[in-house]
Parts: structure tokens; C-alpha cells; sequence
């Protein structure tokens, strides 16, 4: 299957979630330093739980869509729940073949959530080699 | 000049494979591969150390390497020719030798905002290991090197050393590096050319340039990997320290004490890519065989033919990076689009056969100067042809369609 299918390209053109929240519990910015690709996430917590998502970015298809994609499923979902879930999680939404060359485009979205959630906890944010052994 | 009779040379180059992606590294003709096949089925043994039969072919196949290479960029003495990994090894060769050992603190070392990675980091190591200053010469709006600028550097700082790469591997302009290596030697300081992707272009000839170093790789000369050159000057080579220590490099060792060999085998320590100076030496008598004349002349009417293509891309504005003049390009095309990555466009032109390479392509400080994240670029060889770039227009036009979504809109038009 083609990595840029319709339903990634829809997410790339009319990105969900894409606002900026007024009072956000958490903000973190992350990149892919590979291709400079960027995004801030902005989360609303009640009760350990995501109540609201915003986030901001520039980059590829892939990385933009991810994180379109990814904001969808985090309404409602526990923080401990968050900081659990896996690379296999994002592949999953995507649903498409990620070569090795976008890995990281692939997984910039779900690496911001992790840890804005982590830094939400106070705890020590995980790099990218942490992220994707 | 024969494109089809070069293209079947290569046998990477299948029809339905559209490689424009030279700058990074270029394929490799037949001939090169066969004389390094031919190498290790009858020469194959270590140089410089017995005096078996093989041992001496060997030895003769990488000596004779070495001539070419004098020859071939014009260098008085063959052992100016020092074999180094690449353009990379080649520049920190300088920088640990004789950057190490000549710089003092505060001195200054020139360099471009134009500089690949290579020709930037090891002089920062140096600015933290000694404390030299850098100071950079910056591009006007043509991405034209600011000579202005440079003879007031020269004039202003204690100038020891300037650094400069010959054409661009972004934006594909020549530097005006006679005029610059000329200002560097009214100053006293040495000049170093980092001439990677000049070399399959244009005849480098050391002599003529007067510079005192030049760098380059082989795998961007149609040659193999792992294996590239460095020319000094006789006398500046003569004062540097060696780089590494080991085998082939030393004179005398006893427990407490060496002594260096001669030049070249000073800088040359450890059993080299000897079967590489072998395709690098065929590479250069393959392109010797074509002659830049017609190399040139080809290469340049594939850039008139691509900026056209581009300048006119009706999609969307296409915006080139440095100036749009075709003859002040030589060797790649670099550019942006509006709302679309580069990543994005080259994994979709990859898809349908098309090579480009897309990213930062090692020069972080020149896309900042810029105020571009990244930029998608395209560099011809001596084997691509005018209908490889029509059917790349063709492509690129198609892709951006796909990202855009517009395809469909454009389709019931
Ligand atoms: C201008 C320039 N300098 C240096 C290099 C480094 O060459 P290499 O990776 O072969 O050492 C390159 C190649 O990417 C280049 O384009």
C-alpha cells in the first residue's frame, strides 16, 4: 500500500485538532531532527485524564498527519495510559508502511504526546533513541 | 557526445530509473567496477610490505593510482597526492595537522555560510580546542559569495587560513575561488579549496588555482566509495606532524620513539583502499576519455533545460534557491514549494523511479541564512538526458497534484 494514502492526505490537508488552547495544563514542542520537522502539542488535563488537545507544527505529510490523526484518540484517555502506549500505536492509526527513512516522521506526534505527558509528571523526558528501542 | 552509448555504460542506470542525485554520489561506469574486479582477481596483495610478486603488482597498481591522480589535477609532484577516505578525512586532515600545529589562539580561519558540514566542523573543533576565531564570509541575494566582504575579513583579522568550497553543493554555484585564493596569499594565510563537487565538473588544476590544499572525493567522480584525495603543496605537507600513527606511516620505531616516512606514506597509515585507487584512477581516465569540454557543454544545457522546466512549473511557484541564472549554475538545482515538504515530494518522485534527494543536505548554516527548513535538490550527470527531465516535470507535477489534493479538482476541469 502507498504511504500517502487518501486517508493520511486528508489529515495532511485538513488537520484535526490543530488550534491553539488558551490555558493549557502542559505544552511541549518536539523535533525530528533529521528533517527540522516540528510539533507543539497543548493538552487540557481534568482529573488525569486528556480533556482537550491543541497542537501547531510544519513538516512532511506524514508527520503532520500523524499528529492530526493522533489528537483524535487522546480525548479521555489517563496519562498513565499515554506514557504507555507504543510505536506499534501510531503504526496502527497510520496504517501504512513506514520505511526506515520516516520512522521518525512516522513517530514525531506520538514522541510529543509521550513526552508532554511525562514533563506534565515531572518526569525525565525520553529521547528518540529511548523512543524507538 | 554519445548520451545512449554513456548511459549503457552504466548498468545501475535501468530505463525506468531516473537518478538525479549526483551530488551525493554518482553510479558507477562498467569500467570502474571491472578493473576493480580485475584487481583483486590478479593483483590482490598488501603494499609497501613484502616483495612477493603480488606484493610488488600491488604495490605498482596503487603507485601508478597515485600518477594518474597527479596528472589528472595537474599537481608538480606525485606525492602532493595523498589517498584519504574522502572530501571529509581529507579536511580534517588539514585541520588536526596542520591547523593543530600552526594556529595559535585568536588566530582567524575564513570560511563561507555557503560550507558543507565538513568544511565547518572540523574547524570548530579546532575554535574549541585552541580558541582560532571563524569568521564567515556571507552570500549576497544571488547566493554569489561577497567578495566585498571577504577582502575586509582579510584586511581586518589576523587571517591564517581560509576554507572555501569550489561549487556549492546546494545551490550549484562556481565560488570565485582564483580571485579568492589570490586575496588569501596577498594576506599570508593558506588557502584550502574544497573542491567535492567540482570534480566531475570542471578540470581542477592545482598548479593554474595556486592553492595550497584541495579536497575531493572519488564516489562523486563516477569512481567507488571509500577512498578520496587530498593535494598539498610539497612544503606545507613537509611541515606538517602525520595524522594517524600505525603501519606504512613511520620511518623507524623503537619502544619509546618513532620517526615519520617519507611523503606520501606519512599521511597514509594502515593498509589503504587500494582497490579503490585503482577505480579512481580508471574513473578519471573514463572521464579524461569524454573530456569536459563536452561534459560541460552537455551538463549545462540539462540546467538551462531544468530551470525552464521549473521557472515554468504552472502547479505552483517553484522558488529556486540562489540565482536563476543557468550559466552561474554547474552542478544542482535546489528549490521550494509553497505548503509542500521536500520529504513529501521526493518520497512520491522515489516512487515512480525519480531520484532526488531532499533535506538540509549537510549545510544547516546556509538553509538557516536562507530561512528554509529544508529544500528539495536535483544534480545532473554526464548520463542524464533531456527526456529524463521532461518526464521528471511530468512527475513533479503529478505529486504536487497528489499532495494538494488538487488532482481531482484538476481532473473534472
Ligand atoms: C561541498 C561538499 N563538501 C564535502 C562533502 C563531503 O564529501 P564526503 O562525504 O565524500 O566526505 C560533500 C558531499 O556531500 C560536498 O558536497
Amino acid at each position: 500500500m502507498d504511504l500517502y494514502a487518501e486517508n493520511i492526505l486528508d489529515h495532511y490537508r485538513h488537520p484535526r485538532g490543530k488550534t491553539s488552547l488558551e490555558n493549557p495544563t502542559i505544552e511541549h514542542k518536539e523535533k525530528n531532527p533529521s528533517c527540522g520537522d516540528e510539533l507543539t502539542v497543548q493538552l487540557i488535563i481534568n482529573n488525569g485524564k486528556v480533556e482537550q488537545i491543541g497542537w501547531s507544527g510544519e513538516g512532511c505529510a506524514i508527520s503532520q498527519a500523524g499528529m492530526s490523526m493522533i489528537s483524535e484518540e487522546l480525548i479521555g484517555k489517563k496519562l498513565e495510559e499515554i506514557d504507555q502506549l507504543e510505536p506499534k500505536f501510531m503504526h496502527d492509526l497510520l496504517g501504512v508502511p513506514v520505511g526506515p527513512r520516516r520512522i521518525k516522521c512516522a513517530l514525531l506526534a506520538l514522541h510529543t504526546v509521550k513526552n508532554a505527558v511525562r514533563k506534565g509528571g515531572g518526569e525525565k523526558e525520553r529521547s528518540w533513541t529511548e523512543m524507538l528501542s | 557526445m554519445d548520451i545512449n552509448s554513456i548511459r549503457r555504460q552504466f548498468p545501475l542506470l535501468q530505463p525506468n530509473l531516473i537518478y538525479l542525485d549526483n551530488a551525493a554520489t554518482t553510479q558507477k561506469p562498467q569500467v570502474v567496477l571491472d578493473a576493480m574486479d580485475q584487481f583483486y582477481k590478479t593483483s590482490n596483495a598488501n603494499i609497501n610490505r613484502g616483495v612477493h610478486k603480488l606484493a610488488e603488482a600491488a604495490t605498482l597498481a596503487y603507485d601508478d593510482a597515485r600518477k594518474v591522480v597527479q596528472k589528472f589535477i595537474n599537481a608538480q609532484k606525485s606525492h602532493e597526492v595523498i589517498f584519504t577516505r574522502n572530501t571529509t578525512e581529507s579536511i580534517n586532515l588539514v585541520a588536526k595537522t596542520y591547523g593543530r600545529s600552526i594556529l595559535k589562539k585568536d588566530d582567524v580561519i575564513v570560511l563561507t555560510i555557503l560550507e558543507h558540514h565538513s568544511n565547518i566542523v572540523p574547524w570548530l573543533q579546532l575554535k574549541d580546542e585552541l580558541g582560532v576565531r571563524i569568521e564567515w564570509v556571507d552570500i549576497n541575494n544571488d547566493g554569489m559569495i561577497d567578495l566585498d566582504q571577504y577582502k575586509k575579513i582579510l584586511a581586518d583579522h589576523p587571517v591564517k587560513l581560509v576554507s572555501v568550497s569550489a561549487v556549492s553543493n546546494v545551490l550549484g554555484i562556481r565560488s570565485p575561488i582564483e580571485t579568492m585564493i589570490e586575496l588569501a596569499h596577498t594576506k599570508g594565510a593558506v588557502i584550502m579549496i574544497d573542491a567535492a563537487q567540482m570534480a566531475l565538473h570542471e578540470r581542477m588544476d592545482v598548479q593554474k588555482l595556486d592553492c595550497d590544499f584541495l579536497a575531493f572525493s572519488s564516489h562523486k567522480m563516477y569512481g567507488p566509495t571509500g577512498i578520496g584525495v587530498l593535494y598539498g603543496k610539497e612544503n606545507l605537507l613537509e611541515k606538517m606532524p602525520p595524522f594517524l600513527g600505525g603501519g606504512d606511516m613511520i620511518g623507524e620505531v623503537t619502544t619509546n620513539h618513532f620517526t615519520t616516512a617519507e611523503l606520501p606514506r606519512k599521511f597514509e597509515a594502515g593498509t589503504p583502499a587500494i582497490a579503490e585507487a585503482v577505480g579512481l584512477r580508471t574513473a578519471m581516465e573514463w572521464i579524461e576519455q569524454i573530456g569536459f569540454d563536452e561534459i560541460q557543454k552537455h551538463e549545462q544545457s540539462l540546467l538551462t533545460h531544468i530551470l525552464d522546466i521549473l521557472q515554468r512549473a504552472t502547479v505552483k511557484p517553484v522558488t529556486i534557491l540562489g540565482a536563476l541564472n543557468p550559466f552561474q549554475k554547474v552542478s544542482c538545482i535546489s528549490f521550494t514549494l509553497d505548503g509542500i515538504h521536500p520529504h513529501d515530494l521526493t518520497q512520491l518522485l522515489s516512487q515512480e523511479g525519480v531520484m532526488l534527494r531532499a533535506g538540509h543536505h549537510c549545510t544547516q548554516p546556509l538553509h538557516k541564512r536562507l530561512g528554509v527548513l529544508a529544500s528539495s535538490r536535483l544534480s545532473v550527470g554526464v548520463y542524464n538526458s533531456a527526456e529524463e527531465l521532461d518526464q521528471f516535470a511530468k512527475l513533479f507535477e503529478e505529486s504536487i497534484h497528489q499532495l494538494d489534493g488538487s488532482h481531482s479538482a484538476a481532473r473534472s476541469a
